[in-house]
């Protein structure tokens, strides 16, 4: 029996990102046999997709599982049944994303926000800047010290960022979805 | 007509070399391309992860540009691009609700997009006699593994018509170059892409078992059209030699960089001393001049 009715449309929420609703799933598990990252999640993928059948929505959305789905698809292409869960774990994350709802993995959360502040900015993503940004936001300040001067060495890591004229569309399609 | 070339934000920093051999080889083929003009960035998986409008919108604006500058045909050598560009067109040409938001978002009608190529791709359009014929060098002393991991392939309705689980287009294109390929079975499996930075741990796990699968069947070189999956298979090689001793090292080349070695270009100008896997040894003792005719 689903009894949140506090809480918004969820299953419609997804339907409207996916085009698919979740109880095409029939629970084989076959995703999470092949999920390359079901090692790392404290719940694997298919019963991700069993607390939203179960209308336990705010367990599937907090879960850190869906910031370690590494979007590679692998579940999707294999589905017996056709359903994109890679899609619907993308959705979770956008529901999760614009809610503020916190999993726990706050580093992939930082990961994101940085990288799409980057290409708000200056319409290209800025590997400079992304990284001292990235670094101040999730505290992994020693990361890659010891890589990082021979990034520069090979001249991998440009100091400024590129310039895109038009990238006053680029803000523009940010500020139109938020 | 001329092909357009989508860079993407890593083949002008990270991925250089995969920029530079991506044009050194292709100017000894009877191909013409130009950078779309003002490209901007697809969104990558910081885009699909966080808004499935914006993962869409980011790359159709893109398609648009590329459109409007009269280009037919577009190819992303970076394959986390090609599948953003590719995912788009699909979305849009299938879907009329997204369609119509994305054309609010850029202010533009869609008529048409242009067909969106990996570089794999690409190099069949050039076709493997070509290849074949503008051999300098003697590569069949390599032995390789073809790594596509998952974004040249998946998803399978969209990305191309290739076998998701076995695919062979790329083990074709590196034959007609004539190096040898190998039979692995990592050679879709995920590296962990963007996880690469804020769960390093995760990458350092799966790349170590895809290199020694490749190892384990006799590759003594991995090739990749991928950038996120070169740096963590090349550069996140260093960690984990560091974590897991004993580690056998595999240098990992991009697709173009090996088929500028068969074409004799030199390998500065492939950016082959940008890796941090140096592949120079291996080359050194393997690679022959092919005889003179």
């Amino acid at each position: 029996m689903k009894n949140q009715t506090d809480t918004p449309d969820y299953e419609k929420l997804i339907e409207d990102i996916t085009g698919q609703n979740s109880s095409m799933c029939y629970q084989c598990g076959k995703c999470s046999a092949g999920c390359p990252v079901r090692e790392f999640m404290p719940s694997p993928p298919n019963r991700v997709v069993r607390y939203f059948q179960l209308g336990m929505y705010k367990k599937a959305l907090t879960s850190p599982s869906i910031w370690l789905c590494a979007g590679c698809m692998t579940c999707s292409s294999r589905c017996p049944k056709n359903f994109k869960l890679s899609a619907f774990m993308d959705a979770l994350r956008e529901i999760a994303y614009k809610e503020g709802i916190q999993s726990g993995d706050k580093k992939s959360v930082a990961f994101h926000q940085t990288f799409l502040n980057q290409i708000k900015k200056f319409g290209r993503a800025f590997e400079f800047g992304f990284i001292r940004d990235y670094k101040l936001k999730s505290g992994q300040f020693f990361q890659d010290l010891d890589v990082a001067p021979s990034m520069f060495m090979k001249g991998k890591i440009g100091l400024l960022p590129h310039k895109v004229k038009n990238k006053e569309k680029i803000q523009k399609i940010f500020n139109d979805i938020k | 007509m001329n092909y357009g070339y989508y860079p993407g934000c890593s083949l002008s920093g990270t991925a250089k070399e995969f920029d530079s051999s991506v044009r050194e080889v292709l100017s000894k083929f009877n191909i013409k391309f130009d950078e779309i003009n003002n490209w901007s960035c697809c969104g990558a998986t910081s885009a699909h992860a966080t808004s499935h409008l914006l993962s869409i919108a980011l790359p159709a604006h893109n398609l648009f540009l590329a459109h409007q500058q009269g280009f037919e045909q577009v190819f992303a050598p970076c394959a986390a691009c090609f599948n953003r560009l590719v995912t788009s067109k699909h979305e849009i040409d299938t879907n009329k609700n997204v369609r119509s938001k994305v054309e609010n978002l850029l202010e533009e009608k869609y008529s048409s997009a242009p067909e969106i190529l990996n570089i794999v791709q690409l190099f069949h359009n050039i076709g493997l006699k070509e290849i074949t014929a503008q051999k300098q060098v003697d590569l069949s002393g390599l032995k390789t593994a073809c790594y596509y991991g998952c974004l040249l392939v998946r998803p399978d309705d969209v990305a191309g018509k290739e076998d998701v689980e076995a695919p062979m287009m790329m083990e074709d294109v590196v034959s007609a170059a004539g190096a040898k390929t190998v039979k692995w079975n990592f050679k879709t499996e995920c590296c962990g892409a963007s996880h690469s930075i804020a769960h390093m741990d995760i990458v350092e796990k799966l790349s170590k078992k895809i290199i020694d699968d490749a190892g384990k069947n006799g590759a003594d070189l991995i090739i990749v059209a991928c950038p996120m999956c070169h740096s963590n298979l090349d550069m996140r090689q260093l960690n984990i030699k560091k974590d897991y001793p004993g580690h056998k090292t595999i240098p990992v080349l991009y697709l173009t960089q090996l088929i500028g070695l068969a074409l004799g270009i030199d390998e500065k100008k492939l950016g082959l001393n940008l890796h941090f896997i140096d592949p120079m040894p291996l080359l050194n003792s393997k690679l022959k001049q092919e005889a003179a005719v």
